[in-house]
This record gives structure tokens, sequence and C-alpha cells, in this order.
């Protein structure tokens, strides 16, 4: 049981590319954060900083009251599951779970013991004498799972555990991460591009967008409430409509008070837009339909308002039919703006009486 | 599995363009290997004038006599000398540069020039370094005190045709034991640095297993090579000498047939030889295939 400490931290790697920067983040004792973020952000490259096997060229890296910079990866008492695994092959599912207790002399007694328990937690007692090549993908997944747990580590490291199984199975082995994580109390970080196990997932969520972090909070919180038109762009799927204010200014629209001066972007959710008019309290957007994808559930409406020059969507509840071509009205209610910063795209908090 | 197939609307054409192949095969191996074969069943007078078909008698006259006993023994502590020292030194010089990843292209460069050189010079160049009177190798260990003469110690003799032979096979083992070591994923050695153990202990228990099938093709085609390969070695630094300490099958076949002139005890000698490397062969493909996996 341990909180990880991120001061200052820096990574450069050969040939002066700047991975990370200046990045500081505390992680609390017992707590899941999960790390999203595009493609390149950094997410990796931090986690194996955590785990001690990349080098931090600058900042310190603290686990449980000690600074780990200088230590090697065995010695910092955390465990990583991979995301191609990385069970050895020539050894017996066993025989994989056995060997950290082993390389830390564990009694023999108490190694048996352990890898039972850990066995009997993940269900893979069946397989206990089976090389890796002779299981499943998703069994695969539980013993690189055993490994971690079996020793009883300060942290857990995720790097993308679960994105080699099909749809079905990583949405199980989701919530089974999460029972476990809860039952163990084990610190744990875990990085992944799947905003639903980001969303599900964390206690603390924090977005990365090229070697920085853009925000970090709740997963709630961060959808319902982006500080940065890159949040509010990156979260959700697909993620909010941002409208430019000149655009819809030259449409003669009329802005609610509220839109804070120098406001350069105003965003909206695609499932807080009504199709149809839909009363005062909108900003009404005639415009036309381009498609419509049919979820089931729900239908993704895309569209372009007359003058605007990108698509908006919407997210309508049930089935919503139409034809590409028809005319529609998007209204968008004034309460459900985000409004960011002209210069900064930071969020600008709307205030009722700014105007 | 479908494989793509070319129809020759000509039933003579394959047999025409398999025929250069066939024949160089015929020609050089093939007829020569059968012409051993006979030679081995008879025994022809030093004149050459007369030949005689006596069965057997040049086999079991090899194994009561103790020179070619001795040499077996020999050419035994010779494979395994080899295949051991030139394993175990390209393992090394493998494991370092695959520490060093990106820099080790320059190293693996230089590394495999050895494996160009003919075993002759290979040999000779041995030879002029450990020369008792000239060899740079024999003046810095007489500064050390160790007297070296390899034409009067049988013992200095067998260590210089060692380290010739294995120095010349080092880099044939380093280029397949680097590729071995490259195709063995990063994240299994982290995890393995994560799971508590040392390089040592990660080399050992992840590296080196998974190498096993390497290790064993090379381990056969080392003892091969050491067994039929090394005539030039020898013939470029100790001629077999002294006193047969360093007269290992394949030189006996030439010295017995091309300077002793006794043809069947020769031929006799390289059929034995056939079969052994019919036998490393059969072993390497019935084994490495199936047992040696993980
Ligand atoms: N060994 C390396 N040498 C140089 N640059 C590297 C190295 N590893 C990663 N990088 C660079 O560092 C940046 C961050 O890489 P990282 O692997 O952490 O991204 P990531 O967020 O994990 O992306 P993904 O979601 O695709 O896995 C990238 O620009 C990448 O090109
Ligand atoms: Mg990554």
């Amino acid at each position: 049981m341990a909180r990880i400490e991120l001061t200052g931290v820096t990574k450069v790697y050969p040939g002066n590319v700047e991975a990370i920067k200046n990045l500081n983040l505390s992680i609390a004792d017992g707590e899941l954060v999960v790390l999203v973020g595009p493609s390149g952000c950094g997410k990796s490259t931090l986690l194996r900083m955590i785990a001690g096997l990349e080098t931090i060229t600058d900042g310190t890296i603290e686990i449980g009251d000690t600074v780990v910079n200088k230590l090697e990866p065995a010695d910092r008492d955390i465990a990583m599951v991979f995301q191609n695994y990385a069970l050895y092959p020539h050894m017996s599912v066993r025989g994989n779970l056995e060997y950290g207790l082993k390389n830390r002399g564990t009694p023999k007694a108490e190694i048996a013991e352990r890898v039972n328990e850990a066995a009997r937690i993940l269900e893979i007692e069946p397989f206990l004498e089976r090389k890796p090549r002779q299981l499943s993908g998703g069994q695969r997944q539980r013993v690189a799972m055993g490994r971690a747990i079996v020793r009883k580590p300060k942290a857990f490291l995720f790097d993308e555990p679960l994105s080699n199984l099909d749809a079905k199975l990583r949405s199980h082995m989701r919530v089974e991460i999460r029972r476990l994580q809860r039952t163990l109390g084990t610190t744990s970080v875990y990085v992944t591009h799947d905003q639903l196990e980001a969303m599900t997932l964390a206690d603390k969520l924090v977005v990365m967008n090229g070697g920085l972090i853009e925000q970090v909070g709740k997963p709630l919180e961060i959808y319902s409430d982006p500080q940065s038109l890159f949040v509010a762009a990156f979260m959700g799927s697909p993620g909010m409509n941002l409208i430019e204010i000149e655009q819809l200014q030259a449409l003669g629209a009329s802005l609610p008070d509220m839109v804070p001066a120098n406001t350069g972007t105003i965003g909206i959710r695609p499932e807080d837009i009504v199709l149809g008019d839909a009363g005062p309290e909108h900003i009404s957007l005639p415009g036309t339909l381009d498609a419509i994808e049919l979820v089931g559930s729900e239908s993704l409406v895309y569209g372009r308002a007359d003058g605007l020059n990108k698509e908006l969507i919407v997210r309508a509840p049930g089935i919503h039919l139409g034809e590409p071509g028809n005319r529609i009205t998007f209204s968008i209610p004034k309460a459900a703006l985000h409004c960011f910063d002209r210069d900064t795209g930071r969020k600008r908090v709307a205030t009722a009486n700014a105007a | 599995m479908q494989t793509k197939r070319t129809i020759f609307p000509n039933k003579a054409l394959p047999y025409l363009l398999l025929a250069p192949q066939l024949a160089i095969t015929i020609i050089f191996f093939i007829w020569p290997a059968g012409q051993a074969v006979k030679s081995s069943f008879e025994r022809e007078d030093p004149f050459g004038f007369r030949t005689t078909f006596i069965w057997f008698q040049n086999y079991t006259r090899l194994f009561t006599d103790p020179a070619y006993l001795n040499s077996f023994g020999r050419t035994m502590i010779f494979a395994v000398a080899v295949t051991l020292l030139s394993m175990a030194i390209a393992l090394l010089l493998a494991a370092a540069v695959n520490r060093l990843m990106r820099s080790g292209k320059l190293y693996t460069t230089l590394l495999v020039w050895p494996y160009a050189v003919a075993p002759v010079v290979a040999g000779i160049l041995w030879w002029f370094m450990f020369n008792p009177s000239i060899g740079i190798i024999t003046y810095v260990l007489s500064q050390l005190g160790v007297t070296w003469n390899h034409r009067v110690s049988g013992l200095d003799a067998m260590i210089l045709i060692t380290i010739a032979a294995a120095w010349k096979q080092i880099s044939y083992n380093f280029l397949f034991f680097l590729a071995g070591m490259q195709s063995v994923p990063a994240s299994l050695n982290e995890a393995a640095a994560i799971d508590g153990a040392g390089p040592f202990k990660r080399f050992w228990t992840i590296v080196f297993p998974l190498l096993s099938p390497t290790t064993f093709f090379l381990l056969i085609i080392n003892i091969n090579y050491t067994m039929f390969d090394t005539f030039g070695i020898v013939d470029g630094t100790t001629s077999g000498g002294p006193a047969q300490a360093t007269n290992i099958l394949v030189y006996k076949v030439y010295a017995d047939g091309f300077l002793g002139l006794n043809i069947g005890s020769s031929a006799a000698q390289s059929v034995i030889l056939m079969l052994i490397v019919i036998g490393l062969v059969f072993v390497q493909f019935r084994f490495v295939e199936r047992r040696v996996q993980y």
C-alpha cells in the first residue's frame, strides 16, 4: 500500500524528443488512476518511468515515501501488466506466477500458498500446469494479472492490458479488474485509450496531451466540465461539438448574455443538442442532414448548420429517421454551453452578470 | 496448405531444368562417395596394379588399430573443445552486443569477418602468432614465464588448432545467437526485471532457455564443422603432429590415403566419417523441429 508522488517529472529521449514535460501528479494510497490521451502523448513513457524501465531525465518519483529515481525495477516493489502480457513462454502458468516470488527468496510453502490463492481469485486453477501458448487470449490476460497480484506489490501498473481482447471479454475483464483492485486496495496506474475503460475504471482520471497533463479529476467531472478545448474534444465518443464564435455572430444568432468576454469557441455535447425548434432558451440553427447512424438505443445524427463550416453531431435518443438532404433545426440549449478562451483554449466560466 | 503451382506442358522441361544441379551433385558428391564405399571394401597393392575385394577387413582392422582409436578420441576432444569454446565466446559477444542495441551494427560487421577467412589462412594466421621463434603470442607467453612449443608439446598443438578452429567459427555462432536474442521480446526482459531478476539471472532463466532451438542447431553445426571442415586448419598449423597428437579423423583420411597410399583404409575412414555426418544431420532434423521448443 502506497501513494505515488510525481514532482516535476521530465523525460527527454535521445534525439531531443521531449516525451514528458515537467509533470506533477499525486496518487493517493489505494487509488486507481487512469491515464488517457491520444497516441504518442507519453502515457506509456510515464508508466515505464514509474516502473523503472525508463530513466527519469528530471524531477522525482516517490512510491510510498521513498524516492525511487535511482532504484532498479525490482527494488520498487511494483508489478506491471503488459499489453502483450509478456508471459514467459517456456514456463508453465505456475512457473510464471512463481518466478517473481522465487527471485525474492520467498519460502516454498508460502509460494505455493500465494500461487494457489491468486489462481483461485482469477479462476486459472485448471491451467496451472499449462504453457502460455496453450491458453486463449483471455486466459493469458488472467495469468498476467495473476503474476501481478501474487507478489502483493505496493502498486500495479497497467499498460493497455485489455486492448488485445474482443469487446465482450474486454468489458468483462474491465469489471473484474475494478473489483479486484477494490478488494486488494492496491494503488494502481492504468493506461488506456479506450474511453469506456477510462470513464468506468478511474477513481481519478488524468487526461494527457503532448507530454503534459490537460486535466485531472473524477471521470464525470471531466466529462461534464472539461477545462480545455482539447479535453472537450477528446473525451466522449463522439467528442464535444466545437463552434467558433465569429461564425455564430456572422449568422446573427443571438448569443446568450452569459457568454464571457474573450470567448473564442463554444462547445456543446452531442446529447445536449435538441433536434427541432425548442424555444427561447436555445440557439436555433437551421441546417441539412448528412447522415444517421442507428446504434439501437440511440441515433447519431450528422448534419451541417447553414453558414457553419463544421459538421455537427447530435446524439438523439431512440431511433431517429430521416434522409440525407432533409432540412432540420439544431437547437442548442444556452445553459449547456461550454465557453473556451480565444487565446488559451482554457475554459471560461460563464457568469450570469458578465454582460 | 495451398502452394502455387506451375504446370509445365513439356514433360522433359523440369528434368532439363534440374539437370545442372543433378549433374553437379552426381559428379562431385554421389560418384566420389560411391567410389569411396567401393574402395573401402578393397585392398590395393602399393603400386596400384591389383585390387582385391576383402569385405569388411578394412573396417575391422581400423577398429583394432590403436592409432585410429587414438585419432578418434582426439577428434572427440577437439570437437567438444572447439564447439564449447566457440559457442561460449559467441554467446558472450552476442549478449554484449545485444545490450548495446543500436551501436551494435559496427561490432556485428567486424565480428563477422573471421567467417570469411579460408580455413588454411586462419590456420596459418594462428600458426604465425603462435610460432615458437617469431610468434607474437609466444613472445608474450614467454614474458609471462610460459614456454610454448606446439612442435614438441602435443597439448600445445591441440590448444593451437582448437583456438584457430574456434576463432573461425565464432562469427557464425555469434550471428545466430544475436539474431536469436533479438527475437526475444524486450517486454519479457522487462517483466523479469520487475519480477526481481538481475541481468545475469534474466539471461540464464529467460533469454538462454528461449535460445535453446538456436543453441541446439549450433551445437550440431559446430560438431559437424569441427569434425569435417577443419582439414585446412590442421594442415596449415600442425599437419597432424607432433607424434599424431593432432591427427584428427579428417586429417588422417588424407594422411593415410595420399601420404601413406593406403587407399582402402583411407576410404573406409571416409565412409565412417560420412556415416557420422548422416547421423548428425538425422538428429538435427529429427529433434530440432520437435523436442527443442518451449
Ligand atoms: N525509446 C524511445 N526513443 C525515442 N522516442 C521515444 C521512445 N519511446 C517513445 N518515444 C516517443 O515519446 C513519445 C511518447 O511515447 P509513448 O510510447 O509514451 O506514447 P503513448 O502515449 O504510450 O502512445 P500510445 O497510445 O500509442 O501507446 C512519442 O512521441 C514517442 O515517439
Ligand atoms: Mg503506449
